[in-house]
């Protein structure tokens, strides 16, 4: 499914991936473990297509598509989804209107029919209901006065609405207590299937246990060095990463 | 609701500056140029009164004395008052007395513009459709005024001023002038002198108006001014909700328009005032062209308990210089102003408002958002006084800025007067950059970078939207969109 090779990419002319490679299989999840500063989020950036984030060369591609060739609009209707670290707010536009609308323009682009307003409700009331969060607060703006774990939430709502086939989840379990996180993880396992792929960002092997990786990367000075099975996440998490950081 | 839908579409149809087209008909000029002649035709080709004819001669022999403002944050080349045409209306034969009289070609016009007139009078047999009854104002002139009969069975007259002033002399008389007085400031004076049409809606003590009014203006004639007049007077207990529309073709010079806006309000009465003008803005790249629109606004909370709330949504014109303002001087009567002022190209706007508070126990709103982009200059320029009899009084402003790109600016200049002790006044402001994290965030979910920009700036003037009517909010959304086309990036 995501295929990156030798990914290299620079943020104000310094460069922070430094020819990173990796394959993601679809039906699996990885995870990507590694130090402050190693690259973790400006990998998610680059394959998300954020401004400011120039990529110097290799190559990324979703099921053999050019990714890096795309606008980030055009990414997420191919299914590329990014739930951020820290989710923006967005004053005044209530979190149903977003939703919609960012569901019809994802449909638009692929083509399908836009989906109704009942249709649409319908859809959102049962995923709420799901991740727990009270329907009431998708009226209100998005993330605006939200708790750090109801915006953590809300992205796997958006997520689970939009129902893409690539997932990229950045530090999703920071600023979660123990029920948050089991109720994310919950929702993030719902989505597991042998259409989709995630990608799984994190500091800690604690989220790894509720949202169990096929495989586990460790990514120092920009680049992928050393992969492994889920028994990695325990020795990173026993013996720290500056065996790693020394290596790159 | 039809009417609104195929205006939706036809907004959404068209780039750019849509309303850009001239229409072709005969016109009736007067001589360019401006003197006590001018004016005398101006009143003779209107029939009008000898008192009304003295009441311009008066207006015009003031406003020679007087100087052109300069204080405002805009900067324009000095117009030259000689070289523009104070009369242009379409030719006819005499006063239409209904739709079929009105040219086709104006029809046509104002079709294009989505206001189809016919649909609304065949609306009118439609149970439960909302209507509204619409005066066209032509250049100078008012061609056609719709639901007349029904509104005169409820008492609420609504006509051309021209034709108030021939009817209804003795309101005219009573009110004309009495809000904003003839020489109010320069504009005003010379809207006093050579005002052409405009609206006049009068609305019988405890009656709530069956219908939303409005009236559309139309710029069609070149090298001429528009100085309309409007005038709504809203009796004991009465209700009125009043929408305009603006539009102009383009043109490469720039045009003059100088309206007066008077709305009086009695005891317990209430007037909506709103506002969607979209004149033309001149080349975005040159700033060649575009309407200078220096209007005068103004409400007199007469009565006690009296209200109003002006609402503005400013995408147009080259340069806006405005102050719908609200003078409280009945108990307890409150102001509202709620507004959404966007600048794109070079466009320049000075706009805000005043709220005078001469009674006890007066209250106002102010809910500023202005969103700059391009190479424009917006300014907040507004005033809250008390004056020593207005114990109590209160109000609350909240100023909002949002810069798109890094080439435009905001200016928020608030002058707040407290003359006794017992007022209260609260001022909140911000100025904010639209993020580039949010636009990524959003277009993160799906939303062109244009998608985006829409949402987040609809998300920014929320607040504002929800006040117009709730038809002409949707077009007013799609105008704030049109109006940021091309802004980013």
């Amino acid at each position: 499914m995501l295929r990156i090779e030798n990914l290299r990419a620079s943020v104000d002319g310094k460069e922070i991936l430094k020819g990173l490679s990796l394959e993601v299989p679809a039906g699996e999840v990885h995870a990507i473990m590694g130090p402050n500063g190693a690259g973790k989020s400006t990998l998610s950036y680059v394959l998300t297509g954020r401004a400011g984030y120039e990529v110097t060369a290799g190559t990324a591609t979703l099921d053999g598509e050019d990714l890096l060739a795309l606008a980030p609009d055009e990414r997420a209707a191919r299914g590329v989804f990014l739930s951020f670290q820290y989710p923006l707010e967005i004053p005044g536009v209530p979190a149903l209107t977003f939703l919609r609308t960012a569901l019809n323009a994802q449909r638009r682009a692929r083509g399908e029919a836009e989906i109704t307003a009942p249709e649409f409700l319908k859809l959102a009331r049962a995923k709420a209901a799901a991740l727990k969060i009270d329907f009431d607060m998708l009226k209100r703006a998005l993330n605006v006065g939200f708790s750090g774990g109801e915006k953590k939430r809300m992205e796997i709502l958006q997520m689970a609405m939009l129902s893409p086939r690539f997932l990229i989840l950045d530090e999703t379990d920071s600023g979660l207590d123990i029920d948050a996180l089991r109720i994310v993880s919950e929702g993030v396992n719902a989505l597991r299937s042998p259409e989709r792929a995630m990608l799984m960002i994190t500091h800690y092997q604690r989220l790894l246990d509720y949202i169990k990786p096929d495989r586990v990367h460790v990514l120092a000075g920009g680049r992928i060095v050393a992969s492994g099975g889920p028994e990695l996440a325990h020795e990173l998490e026993r013996e720290g990463y500056e065996r790693y950081e020394a290596a790159a | 609701m039809a009417a609104v839908r195929q205006t939706v579409e036809h907004v959404q149809a068209l780039e750019k500056y849509q309303h850009g087209f001239s229409t072709d008909i005969e016109q009736d000029f007067a001589p360019k140029g401006l003197n006590a002649d001018i004016v005398r035709f101006i009143s003779a080709k209107k029939d009008e009164p000898e008192w009304m004819l003295q009441w311009r001669l008066e207006a015009f022999e003031r406003w020679l004395a007087m100087d052109e403002p300069s204080w405002a944050k805009v900067n324009f080349p000095r117009i030259d008052y000689q070289d523009s045409y104070y009369y242009a209306a379409p030719r006819a034969k005499a006063g239409p007395k209904s739709l079929d009289e009105v040219d086709p070609d104006i029809l046509e016009t104002y079709k294009k513009l989505g206001i189809p007139l016919r649909e609304q009078e065949v609306l009118a047999g439609v149970e439960g459709a909302p209507r509204y009854a619409v005066d066209a104002v032509f250049d100078s002139v008012s061609v056609v005024t719709t639901f007349k009969k029904e509104l005169a069975q409820v008492g609420v007259i609504f006509c051309s001023m021209s034709e108030a002033i021939r009817e209804h002399p003795e309101l005219v008389k009573q009110y004309l002038g009495s809000v904003v007085p003839v020489s109010d400031n320069y504009f005003a004076c010379l809207n006093a002198a050579v005002f052409s049409d405009g609206s006049f809606v009068y609305v019988p003590p405890g009656v709530r108006c069956p219908m939303e009014l409005s009236t559309y203006f139309r710029i069609n004639a070149e090298n001429s001014g528009q100085f309309e007049r409007t005038l709504i007077i809203a009796d004991k207990g009465a209700y009125v909700s009043y929408l305009e529309g603006c539009t102009a073709p383009m043109r490469d010079e720039n045009q003059l328009h100088a309206a007066v806006v008077e709305l009086v309000v009695l005891d317990d009465a209430e007037i909506k005032y709103s506002t969607v003008q979209n004149w033309y803005p001149g080349d975005p790249e040159t700033g060649k062209g575009g309407i200078y629109n220096f209007v005068t606004k103004r409400a007199d909370c007469r009565g006690d308990r009296s209200k109003v709330s002006w609402t503005q949504v400013e995408t147009g014109s080259a340069i806006t210089w405005k102050y719908p303002s609200c003078v409280l001087r009945g108990e307890g009567s409150s102001g509202e102003f709620y507004s959404i002022a966007i600048t794109n190209g070079r466009q320049q706007a000075d706009t805000g408002t005043k709220m005078i508070h001469l009674g006890a126990n007066t209250r106002s709103r102010i809910i500023s958002k202005g969103i700059s982009a391009g190479k424009s200059s917006n300014t907040y320029r507004g005033l809250v006084s008390a004056h020593p009899k207005a114990k109590g009084a209160r109000n609350f402003t909240q100023c909002d800025s949002l810069l798109i790109g890094k080439r435009c600016a905001a200016h928020t200049v608030p002058y707040i007067e407290a003359r006794n002790g017992q007022a209260k006044f609260e001022h909140e402001a911000t100025t904010t950059r639209l993020s580039e994290d949010q636009l990524f965030y959003v277009m993160q979910r799906g939303l062109s970078q244009e998608e985006a920009v829409q949402l987040l700036v609809n998300g920014f003037v929320k607040d504002v939207l929800q006040e117009l009517p709730m038809e002409f909010a949707v077009e007013a959304q799609k105008l704030v969109a049109i109006s940021l086309e091309g802004s980013v990036g």
